[in-house]
């Protein structure tokens, strides 16, 4: 189904600058993957060398955080929106 | 008038009831209420973006006892949005600044100063005579040690963090909320997050999240309202929209779980990567340089060089060297316009852009790429003062 995507403004730049991404996914695993696929540039802010989500960066669904739910297998609705969340640091 | 220190925590003077009167009125701060507010200690890490709108309106609403942690000097670049700091300060400590602005909107607030880089030697004994821990500082290290300190301390640390602008703000290590690192156990590699001096930022911004942690503050020690324990607010100001996502507490949390490993504070910049290696293995070799007098010399001498800017087009605008100019994202698909066998100097603002392009380039086999030292800043201040800086 098709799920919308929101890319943080960090990301932005690696997303041809655009804020919502959709794609057509079942999990979000296959959302993310769906999202480098269509973005490469993204793959190395997301993803580190094996494959794994960065440890800085966040994927929601709606308002949980996949790591309480059941991480890339998390399945979602069409009404459903994945967020990412890296982490940033500016202050001053 | 009595004097503001002579006035114990427990009593509000006739002035300073007159002072809080809109205060006073409303049931959910009372005459109590502000005597909380006046009996509390609130510590605010940072005077600048995040750190000038939380101090101002933390001393406007009387909370008894302000520390400010800070070591910095107000830049000309701070004024679009520091507002604890103003023209005339320019040069001097933010917490001198900081402390006669403070003082004079409210002088029953007594302000401790800490003229200091907080760090893992000096945090807990900071920490240990203040209730609540407000950070607004600008780097992944500081942040860290700070959510540490405030966990092991057991003080509330009320987050918020800023990027151009977008915003986040929450509480971190209460009794039973997460910490920062259940948030996010780890921090990002350095140079994969421009700082605002690269990425710029909207002035405005810190405003709005550091007004909001002064509201978190205030709540957490009127105990109204519901506090952002648990929550984490995300703001885009350029769509003004809200929104709000959970945050749990990780029970393998290394300071905070079930079975905690961090039990005293640790190097953060070794945990940042600040000094050790990059995680991405492109600094091995030294980057090939040239100072701004060199390339001067050689242009005027009419040699062959092809200056490249890798900066972005609105800076482009703002002051340049005439360079050609490829934004340095779009450099892997554009390297085709550059010749391989002329001598390359390459700039942007202050020199770390542009490494990180000759390094692509010299990756790619351009072998005469080479990084103007300084940048376009240096060039400015070196070579041609008639520039603007920015």
């Amino acid at each position: 189904m098709s799920i919308k995507i929101l890319i943080p403004t960090p990301l932005r730049p690696y997303a041809g600058k655009q804020s919502i991404i959709e794609v057509t996914a079942q999990t979000v695993g296959e959302a993310l993957k769906a999202l480098v696929a269509q973005h490469p540039d993204l793959r190395k802010h997301l993803f580190s060398e094996d494959g794994k989500l960065r440890s800085f960066v966040n994927v929601y669904l709606n308002d949980e955080d996949i790591r309480y739910l059941s991480k890339d297998a998390t399945p979602v609705k069409e009404t459903d929106t994945i967020s990412i969340v890296p982490s940033v640091a500016g202050g001053i | 008038m009595a004097s503001p220190t002579e006035t114990s925590p427990a009593i509000l003077s006739n002035e300073e009831i007159l002072r809080y009167s809109r205060h006073l009125i409303m049931p959910e701060v009372t005459l109590e209420g502000q005597k909380k507010l006046k009996a509390a200690r609130v510590l605010c890490v940072g005077t600048g973006g995040l750190g000038s709108p939380l101090a101002l309106y933390l001393a406007a609403a009387g909370v008894g006892t302000l520390g400010l942690v800070d070591f910095d000097v107000v830049d000309y670049t701070n004024l679009q949005r520091q507002i604890l700091h103003y023209t005339s300060d320019v040069g001097r400590l933010k917490l001198d600044s900081a402390i006669d602005k403070l003082t004079a909107i409210n002088p029953f607030v007594e302000i401790k100063r800490f003229d200091t880089y907080l760090n893992s030697q000096n945090a807990l004994e900071i920490f240990k005579d203040f209730d609540i821990i407000a950070d607004g500082t600008d780097n992944f290290a500081t942040r860290y040690l700070v959510n540490d300190a405030c966990v092991l301390s057991g003080k509330p640390n009320v987050y918020a963090s800023i990027f151009r602008f977008e915003g986040q703000a929450s509480i971190f290590a209460t009794e039973a909320g997460p910490c920062y690192r259940c948030l996010y156990p780890e921090p990002p590699p350095p140079g994969l997050v421009p700082s605002c001096a690269e990425g710029g930022v909207l002035g405005v911004l810190p405003g709005l999240l550091g007004v909001i942690q002064a509201t978190e503050v205030i709540k957490l020690i009127l105990g109204v309202g519901e506090p952002l324990i648990g929550r984490l607010v995300l703001v885009d100001a350029l769509a003004m929209r809200f929104r709000e996502l959970r945050v749990r507490r990780n029970p393998e949390c290394p300071v905070c779980g079930t079975n905690p490993t961090v039990k005293e504070l640790i190097d953060y910049n070794q945990f940042c990567g600040v000094r050790g290696e990059e995680s991405e293995a492109s600094t091995s070799v030294k980057i090939p340089e040239i100072q701004p007098e060199e390339l001067k010399r050689r242009l005027d001498g009419k040699e062959d060089i092809f200056v490249l800017d890798v900066r972005e087009p609105h800076e482009y605008q703002i002051v340049n060297i005439k360079g050609h100019l490829i934004p340095l994202g779009d450099l892997p698909t554009r390297v085709h316009e550059l010749d391989s066998s002329r001598e390359i100097v390459v700039h942007c603002k202050s020199g770390a852009r542009s490494a990180k392009a000759v390094d692509f380039l010299r990756k790619s086999g351009f072998k005469h790429a080479t990084n103007l030292t300084g940048g376009i800043l240096a060039w400015a201040d070196r070579i041609d003062t008639t520039l603007p800086k920015y």
